[in-house]
């Protein structure tokens, strides 16, 4: 009587459509089952608390004078701070928009007009570029160069010469007193 | 129906194998038996009570932290889901409450700062020979995971803490230490660190000795386990997920081999 | 049997260049199962799943772990806590230790009792103790890697035992440490192996179930397949069944994972490393238990590792030492309740195993092991020979088609 069959897959009869819905169910909460199950996985590689408890510091001003530029690690990046003087801020605010090839006005860029905070990663391939110190090359505007390809940024930190689509970052910050910043 | 059971019944033997077999129960030899107490983490809807932990984390902090470092934990953990429940700025005061090395500065030395929540536990003394040496030579052991590291975990702490008692009258005390009925050896460098009153509770809970013991013994096994509140939560949803599942699976194993039965 | 009737084009344009779909077809759709396999069949993919998990869950750890004396243990520490859902990694790799080798020790005495080690399948059973030895070797490694107490005392005792071989032996043992204690480089060298290993497994794992499917499948009776009417194809019916075994076992596993997931643990391993004090008990994990108590039961200690090797080598010779034609148990009335002695017989060496060798424990661990090499040595061959066996079924399907009779 029990003869060993091949299950074909089209079996005619009330069985048939009671055992696809049973095996259509099935699969469903198998199929979401297991992509629940690899969620922890890929989770895991995103960054852990100890990474993101890292993700801001707080600088103090004070040391930096009229004219100096620091540089801060954050996130692995460098950072510049730079206390500006009274003819970078000048020359930043007068630069007509439609000079720039990213348009931002300095009030943008800048909390308060005398400390400007960039990432101090170029936007055309992610050199460092020089101008934090005195004896650097400042470029043709007064700001940074970058000198694998001759990217120029002015006091504002705003691509204006080169081959950087961007201009300079500005990551996110916050003024905790007059005289200390928190980055990130 | 049969198979069903005998796999049922197969697991519950592995089950009572494995408790039987596992090294933690096996030996008898391994001191007294430990009172053991409840506690608000066991079973299967078990989890910390943050008011237990807070009051756990003063007794840590007020008597323990003299001698005891806890370097695993960082001052966040405090305000992190399922632990004592601290605010993100009560933290940051707790924290700054301690000193610690930074550095070396542009200049290259070294200096000291206030501790941030990101900033591990600072520690009691500088390194193991400073301990000892305030210690009469005894190593006070980090606290971290010290509710993992002994048989009957929470059990042997609170056992412990509770066992200062009087020595029966013919054994020798050694000097500087003291006899207790639990730590291997019955004789334990540590002066009773926990007695009635011994900290006057912020939330005005009355500080018996079982109280007390109760809460840094609490505090303690959140700082060995802080996932625990996570894993037992997502613990019922898999099991309950997989139970569901493998009646599905049952059913369609059922349906596909009527075809050869 | 060839390529499926309704092959899509893109996968006969791969097929024709590489056949994984036709091997796919021929081994797990329409491999010839017989059609009477109990559930003790399920261990065999259930090993063969945890092996997976087991991968799958080292890698992800493997991201986080730092391979140095100074750095390890706080690594995973870092694991637990910090990194996210590392916990959940983390117990699930330690807990599915214990479940793979608890699978592959079912599937192992499954084969016992069944005959499935007997002629033609004498390579299927060497190669699955080769996997069991590449288990053992991998997991005793990984147990070093969180540089805990047991971690390193475990990996000081067992690594001095190769001091017991004559004239090489503590040239050897410094060569394992590459250095004059376990240290940096120990490590360093058994997260290197650890990695390596379980995808030697995988190799051999494959090896061992081409094997399986060139002699087939062994079955409960025992007795040979005769002819299609005793087997169905794999797919659907124990591929449906593995699945719901899955299903259970994944529910035990677990359980275990997150609620309990220190109960096959020691607690000293909490403890980090340290060189200059001695745990009072050192123990290995469960599943060393057996041997461990064997290598305590010789006094002598070149012998004593002589016997703990011994205990697995005797296993590759078990398909001559069972000298019975007969191959399941279900028809040797009295090897069967000699399969149950040696079950309980492992069991006590793990109970004398978690001990220290005193008082009644010593006696208990020489007894269990003179049995133990009894069962292979003595009792096998010549109970194959002086066993009345019941008679055998006819074929696979005959009480099946009898049962059915009786029915209608």
């Amino acid at each position: 009587m029990a003869h060993p069959t091949t299950p074909s897959p089209g079996v005619p009869g009330e069985d048939a459509t009671r055992r696809n819905f049973l095996l259509y169910a099935t699969s469903a909460v198998a199929v979401s089952g297991t992509a629940l199950a690899l969620w922890p996985f890929i989770h895991s590689m995103n960054p852990a608390a100890d990474v993101l408890a890292l993700s801001s510091s707080e600088v103090d001003l004070k040391p930096i004078a009229v004219g100096q530029s620091i540089t801060v690690t954050w996130r692995g990046k460098p950072v510049f701070i730079r206390h500006r003087t009274p003819e970078e801020i000048k020359a930043a605010e007068s630069v007509q928009l439609f000079d720039l090839r990213d348009p931002q006005p300095d009030s943008q860029r800048a909390k308060k007009p005398e400390w400007l905070v960039l990432v101090g990663v170029c936007t055309h391939l992610g050199c460092i570029p020089l101008g934090q110190k005195s004896s650097d090359p400042r470029g043709d505007f007064g700001g940074w160069f970058c000198p694998c390809h001759g990217s120029h940024y002015d006091t504002s930190g705003r691509i204006r010469k080169g081959p950087a689509p961007a201009n300079l970052a500005v990551p996110d910050y916050t003024f905790l007193t007059d005289t200390t910043i928190r980055i990130g | 129906m049969r198979r069903i059971t005998v796999t049922i019944v197969a697991a519950a033997a592995l089950a009572a194998a494995t408790l039987g077999l596992s090294p933690s129960s096996a030996s008898a030899h391994e001191g007294p038996a430990l009172e053991k107490q409840s506690w608000s983490w066991q079973g299967f809807f078990g989890g910390y009570d943050p008011a237990a932990l807070k009051r756990g984390f003063q007794v840590y902090r007020e008597v323990c932290s003299n001698c005891h470092s806890l370097r695993l934990l960082y001052y966040r953990n405090l305000s992190d889901p399922g632990g004592p429940g601290f605010s993100v700025e009560e933290v940051k005061k707790i924290a700054a409450e301690k000193e610690v090395r930074d550095g070396p500065n542009d200049a290259g030395d070294m200096f000291t700062r206030f501790a941030r929540p990101s900033d591990h536990f600072a520690k009691p003394f500088a390194n193991d020979n400073a301990a000892r040496t305030a210690n009469n030579g005894a190593l006070p052991p980090d606290l971290s995971l010290i509710i993992k590291a002994r048989n009957g975990g929470p059990d042997y702490v609170y056992n412990l803490l509770m066992g200062y008692k009087e020595a029966p009258p013919k054994m020798v005390i050694n000097p500087g230490m003291q006899y207790n009925t639990v730590f291997p050896g019955n004789q334990i460098g540590m002066p009773p660190p926990v007695s009635e009153g011994i900290v006057t509770y912020a939330d005005g809970t009355k500080a018996t000795q079982e109280q007390v013991a109760k809460d840094i013994v609490s505090f303690l096994n959140w700082a060995a386990e802080p996932e625990l509140v996570a894993r037992h939560t997502l613990g019922l949803k898999v099991l309950g997920f997989l139970f569901v599942l493998t009646i599905l699976f049952y059913a369609l194993k059922i349906q596909i081999w009527k075809r050869v039965h | 049997m060839s390529a499926p009737a309704n092959q899509n084009k893109i996968i006969k344009w791969v097929d024709d260049r590489l056949p994984i779909f036709t091997l796919m077809q021929h081994s797990a759709i329409e491999y010839p199962t017989p059609r009477n396999l109990n559930y003790w069949w399920n261990f065999g993919s259930l090993a063969g799943f945890m092996l997976v998990v087991m991968i799958l869950s080292g890698i992800f750890l493997a991201m986080s772990y730092t391979a140095h004396v100074d750095y390890a243990f706080d690594s995973v520490e870092r694991i637990m806590r910090d990194v996210n859902y590392g916990w959940l990694l983390r117990y699930l790799h330690m807990n599915g230790a214990s479940m793979f080798f608890l699978t592959v020790l079912i599937h192992i005495f499954r084969g016992m009792y069944y005959g499935s080690f007997k002629a033609p399948r004498e390579v299927l059973w060497w190669l699955g103790i080769l996997l069991y030895l590449a288990m053992m070797a991998t997991a005793f490694m990984g147990y070093v890697l969180p540089w805990g107490q047991m971690s390193f005392w475990g990996a000081t005792v067992i690594t001095n035992l190769f001091s017991a071989i004559p004239v090489v032996g503590s040239s050897i043992v410094t060569w394992l440490w590459g250095g004059f204690s376990v240290g940096n480089p120990t490590l360093n060298r058994f997260f290197a192996f650890h990695y390596l290993l379980p995808f030697v497994i995988f190799a051999i794992m494959f090896l061992h179930v081409w094997a399986l499917h060139t002699v087939k499948s062994n079955n409960p009776l025992g007795i040979d397949v005769k002819g299609p009417q005793d087997t169905i194809p794999f797919h659907p019916y124990y591929t449906i069944k593995d699945l719901y075994g899955i299903g259970l076992f994944l529910m035990v596993y677990l359980f275990f994972v997150f609620y309990y997931p220190n109960l096959f643990g020691e607690p000293d391993n909490y403890i980090p490393a340290n060189p200059m004090v001695t745990p009072p008990h050192i123990v290995p994990e469960w599943y060393f238990l057996p041997f461990y108590a064997i290598l305590r039961a010789v006094p002598n200690k070149l012998l004593g590792v002589v016997m703990m090797f011994s205990a697995i080598i005797v296993l590759f010779f078990l398909p001559w030492l069972d000298t019975s034609r007969v191959r399941s148990a279900r028809f040797r009335p009295i090897y069967k309740q000699f399969f149950w002695i040696f079950l309980a017989d492992c069991i006590v060496l793990g109970v004398v195993g978690a001990n220290p060798p005193e008082g009644i424990y010593v006696l208990m661990g020489q007894i269990a092991t003179f049995w133990y090499f009894f069962h292979f040595l003595v009792l096998l061959p010549v109970l194959g020979k002086v066993e009345k066996t019941r008679p055998l079924p006819d074929s696979i399907s005959t009480p099946v088609i009898k049962k059915s009779m009786e029915k209608a």
